[in-house]
Order: structure tokens, then C-alpha cells, then sequence
């Protein structure tokens, strides 16, 4: 199973120095993995997972709990070092160059992420928002007033707050917070947007907003977002990859994976057959 | 079921509750007849003048503490300018840095400092200020209260950091923060009131502190100028004033008493309000 990942990556490696662009999931892939390995301790969380993400496209990671899904959506910007006892092997490739050998803070500014709770701090929303600026060594108030606009705008919840920013987030809806989570990672205008199960606590009001507003940021940014949630990833998702126990199943089109997957495992999930 | 033992054990639990009511009414009654006297007492003895005019020679009756008041607070300023820093520091590296095995050992070191008895401190102040400097001073005094700071504000920096969730941590380095700007910028900030009322709290605990300011600050019946002299404090005015022969003394050392455990009240309230303003903060 492995050396058939190897070989998707490969094809899709080939075709962008070939410069054909047609390789699924990997018209141009903005992140890279090879055969990545990560383990808590002595558990291998991750076996060997390799595949290209691709630039301005939205892909989905499904799979059961404990698949590894997660592990692998925090290692794309490094937060699984903050854990101790962890090990990563392997290649990480933003724009072709490796996300271990750069600068740890410039590698989480550059791959942005939302949490599954949302997290806001407990400052006034326009804080929030501008968080991510200030402590990236921006200080002309102009451009820290466009950015935390422009970022609300992005994240649809500009209407909704540009009359309160001095409130505390605390005050927000649940929704409205994760909103306001996305907007602060927009503010850093990251290249790339982690999401790990942005809607698993929101309503399905909620959901829809944020899921808009994913679409509506597809031209800013490249999305990478893991889901419980099958119809989330099918309505969303450009490509989708399917983990289990640790292992990159399969990854392709969105449509393969729920219409027509090529391994047993995959079909198996995808029609509720398991997990 | 057997009638006599069910009887023996309804007997058993009306002593036992009868006990621990008794015993919880004794607590409360030792408090309130502590606060009753020294209101009694203290309130009897305080006038203006305690405020604003200085101790009497002996034989002359009058006068008042006013350098005491103001030497309390200089001391007190030295200790928390001490305690607090070097305290707050070490609770952050506990609970933000350290590992598992290195903070246990800390945080037994540290309980072990707050075990020290504070005459010991006093002895420990002496040795490091005094006897350089051979003189009792405002900073030997302060020096022995903010060591007697430092394991209260370790432990409660270390709580209040811990109480913080880790989703908070995670968001801020997600967004490039090191680790430093996340602590200082999102952490601490989440901590503030918990942080702020810690510390007050500790402070109301040494305000009272006698012992390790005998032989570091020792006592003046004149104003203190500057940080060098040997300076008055509330405490210990109560103990030279108590175990004088002249009943006026007592009386001052009465109205002494009274203020001291005002002011500790007066700071044990502020400190609890801001813990409930921040607790209903964070709730909204």
C-alpha cells in the first residue's frame, strides 16, 4: 500500500518538473509530504504518508477517530514539536523547501491554522484579529486597521462586529468565534489555511457560513481541512484523502473517493459500512 | 434488621454531627472573638493622633505611630519588589518550561522555603544584609519579607499559568508567536486578575510577618529617611509596645493591632473582588 502512495507521489512529482499539470492533486502543489513518519513516543502515529497539496485548492483528510488525520494536519505547520516526546522523519515541502529546515515561527505564519474549539483570546476583537500582525513586528496602526477589516471581511463576519471591535471576543456566538479564528489566521495572509474540524462544536447554520466562506477563500489561500464529517468533505473538498490507523489509504478527486474509491477500505467508510 | 443496632448508630451519629458543629462553631468563635477584642480594644485606643504624630519618649503619655504606618508600607514596597519578580519568574519557567521530574523537584524546594520558619529568614537577612552593611536597615527588612515571599508567588504563578488552556497557547504559536510572546502576550494576560490577587494575598500574609524584622529592621522611634535606617513597622511596635510596663503603651499596641489587621482585611477583599470580577469576565 505504501509503495503505491510512493508511486502517486512520484507521478505527481514527475508531472510538475515535467510541467503537464494534469497529475491529479498536484496541478501545482503548494505543500509536499515525503514519506513522512511521526511517532509519539515509541507509537508511529504516521506511516510513510507522502502526497502534494495542491496551490488554491480545498483538500479534505476523512477517516475515523485516532487514524492519524489530525497528527498529520499538525505537522504540515510544525504544532505537534509544542508536544513533548514526539519524533517527525520525513521530507515536508512548502513551495519545494522544507518546512523542518526553516525557521519554526516563519514556517506557522506562512500555514496558518483553526482549531477544533475555537480559541479566541481573551482581548477585544479587534485584538484578536490583530494578534498575528503585532507579534510579526507590525506597528502602523493604518495597516493593522486594513488588515483586521480585510480579514473580517474574508472570514463574513465583518457586518456582523465592525460596530462592537472593541468588545471582548468572549462576547461572540460560538460561530462567530470560529469565524473570528479564521479571520485572525487570515491576518497573517498565510499561503496555506489548516482547519482541524472547524465545525464539529457549531450548528448547521454555522457550519454553512463558515463552509461560504471557505469557498469564498479558495483565491487567497490554500485549504487543508480535516473532517468527522463525510458530506462536509464531499460538499467542500477538491481533493479528499482517506486515513486509517496511520496510513494514507487513499488520496484523489473528491468525486473518486466518494463515487467510485479503489480500495475496499475507503468504499467501506465512505457508505457508513464502518467507523 | 436488628433494632438495637440501628439505635447505637442513629446515638453515634447524633454525637459525631453534635461534635463537628461544636468544632465548627468553635473555629468561628475564635475568630470573632480575636476581631471582637481587638475591635474593642483597638477602636478604644485609636485616635487622630495615631496617624500623624510620632511615638513619645517613655514616660510621656500621647503620641502616636505614624512612622510605623509609613515604615510598614516602605518595607512591604522592598518585599514585593523582591518576591514578586524572582517569584513570578520561577512559576512561569515551572509551568510554562521545566520538565516533569525538574518542577517536582522545585516545587518541593519550594514548599520546603515556605516551611522555613520565618524567624530563620530573619536570621538568613541578617546574615546577608546586615552584618555587611552593620546596620539595621529598611532593605534588611524587606529583604527578609521578600524572601518570604517568593514560595507563595511561585506556586501561585505556577497554578494561575497552568489553569490556562492550552488551545490559548496553541492559537498564539499557530500565528507565529515564539514561545515568550506567547506567555507574555496571551498566557500571563489570561492570568492578570488571578495573578494580580495571588500576590496581593501573599502580601497581606507577610504584612504581619514580627519575627524576621527584629534583628533586619529592627525599629525607630523617629522617621526613617531613606532605605538605610533602621526602620518602625506595625508589627513589631506591637511587640515592644505589648511587653512594655506602661498601660498607655498597651493601648498603642492595641490601635497598632487593629490597623495591621485592617489593612490585611482591607487587602484580602480587594484581592478577592478582582479574583470574582475576573472569574465573571471569563465566564461571559
Amino acid at each position: 500500500m505504501a509503495t503505491s502512495q510512493n508511486q502517486l507521489a512520484k507521478e505527481a512529482t514527475t508531472a510538475i518538473r515535467e510541467g503537464s499539470g494534469v497529475q491529479k492533486a498536484a496541478a501545482t502543489p503548494k505543500l509536499y509530504a515525503n514519506n513522512l513518519n511521526f511517532y509519539y513516543g515509541t507509537f508511529q502515529a504516521l506511516h510513510s504518508i507522502s502526497l502534494s497539496i495542491a496551490s488554491h485548492k480545498i483538500t479534505a483528510f476523512i477517516g475515523p477517530s485516532g487514524c492519524g488525520k489530525s497528527t498529520f494536519l499538525r505537522t504540515m505547520n510544525r504544532m505537534n514539536e509544542t508536544v513533548r516526546n514526539t519524533r517527525v522523519e520525513g521530507e515536508l515541502l512548502l513551495d519545494g523547501q522544507n518546512i523542518h529546515d526553516m525557521d519554526v515561527t516563519y514556517v506557522r505564519r506562512c500555514v496558518g491554522m483553526v482549531f477544533q474549539k475555537s480559541n479566541p483570546f481573551p482581548k477585544t476583537i479587534f485584538d484578536n484579529v490583530a494578534y498575528g500582525l503585532r507579534v510579526n513586528g507590525v506597528r502602523k496602526s493604518s495597516v493593522i486597521e486594513m488588515a483586521v477589516e480585510r480579514s473580517l471581511r474574508h472570514a463574513a463576519l465583518w457586518n456582523e462586529v465592525k460596530d462592537k471591535l472593541r468588545k471582548p471576543a468572549s462576547a461572540l456566538s460560538g460561530g462567530q468565534q470560529q469565524r473570528l479564528c479564521i479571520a485572525r489566521a487570515l491576518a497573517v495572509e498565510p499561503e496555506v489555511l489548516l482547519l482541524d474540524e472547524p465545525c464539529s462544536a457549531l450548528d448547521p447554520i454555522a457550519t454553512l457560513k463558515i463552509e461560504e466562506l471557505l469557498f469564498q477563500i479558495k483565491d487567497i489561500t490554500t485549504i487543508v481541512i480535516v473532517t468527522h464529517n463525510m458530506q462536509q468533505a464531499a460538499r467542500l473538498a477538491d481533493y479528499t484523502g482517506f486515513f486509517l490507523l496511520g496510513k494514507l489509504i487513499e488520496f484523489d478527486d473528491t468525486r473518486k473517493i466518494f463515487q467510485n474509491p479503489s480500495k475496499k477500505e475507503t468504499e467501506d467508510y465512505v457508505t457508513g459500512r464502518f467507523g | 434488621m436488628d433494632l438495637r443496632v440501628s439505635r447505637a448508630r442513629k446515638a453515634t451519629n447524633a454525637v459525631m454531627l453534635g461534635l463537628s458543629g461544636l468544632c465548627t462553631i468553635l473555629v468561628i468563635g475564635v475568630l470573632f472573638f480575636i476581631l471582637g477584642y481587638l475591635l474593642w480594644h483597638g477602636g478604644k485606643s485609636l485616635t487622630p493622633s495615631f496617624f500623624t504624630k510620632l511615638p513619645k519618649p517613655s514616660g510621656e503619655t500621647g503620641g502616636g505611630m505614624a512612622n510605623a504606618i509609613v515604615g510598614s508600607g516602605k518595607v512591604l514596597l522592598l518585599a514585593t519588589s523582591i518576591g514578586v519578580p524572582i517569584g513570578f519568574l520561577a512559576g512561569v519557567f515551572l509551568a510554562e518550561f521545566s520538565g516533569r521530574a525538574f518542577a517536582f523537584t522545585i516545587r518541593y524546594v519550594v514548599d520546603l522555603l515556605n516551611g522555613v520558619p520565618s524567624i530563620v529568614v530573619g536570621i538568613v537577612a541578617y546574615a546577608l544584609v546586615v552584618r555587611p552593611m552593620k546596620h539595621f536597615s529598611a532593605v534588611a527588612g524587606g529583604v527578609a519579607l521578600g524572601i518570604m515571599m517568593i514560595p507563595i508567588a511561585v506556586r501561585t504563578t505556577e497554578e494561575f499559568l497552568r489553569a490556562v488552556p492550552n488551545s490559548l497557547r496553541e492559537g498564539a504559536m499557530a500565528l507565529g508567536a515564539t514561545r515568550a510572546k506567547t506567555i507574555f502576550t496571551v498566557v500571563v494576560p489570561a492570568a492578570i486578575s488571578g495573578l494580580i490577587s495571588g500576590m496581593m494575598l501573599n502580601l497581606a500574609r507577610v504584612a504581619g510577618e514580627t519575627a524576621p524584622l527584629l534583628f533586619t529592621a529592627l525599629g525607630n522611634m523617629f522617621w526613617s529617611h531613606g532605605w538605610l535606617q533602621p526602620i518602625a513597622t506595625l508589627p513589631v511596635m506591637v511587640y515592644n509596645y505589648a511587653i512594655a510596663p506602661e498601660e498607655d503603651l498597651h493601648q498603642q499596641a492595641w490601635a497598632a493591632g487593629f490597623v495591621l489587621l485592617s489593612l490585611v482585611l482591607a487587602i484580602n477583599l480587594t484581592a478577592r473582588m478582582i479574583i470574582a470580577r475576573g472569574a465573571a469576565s471569563s465566564r461571559r
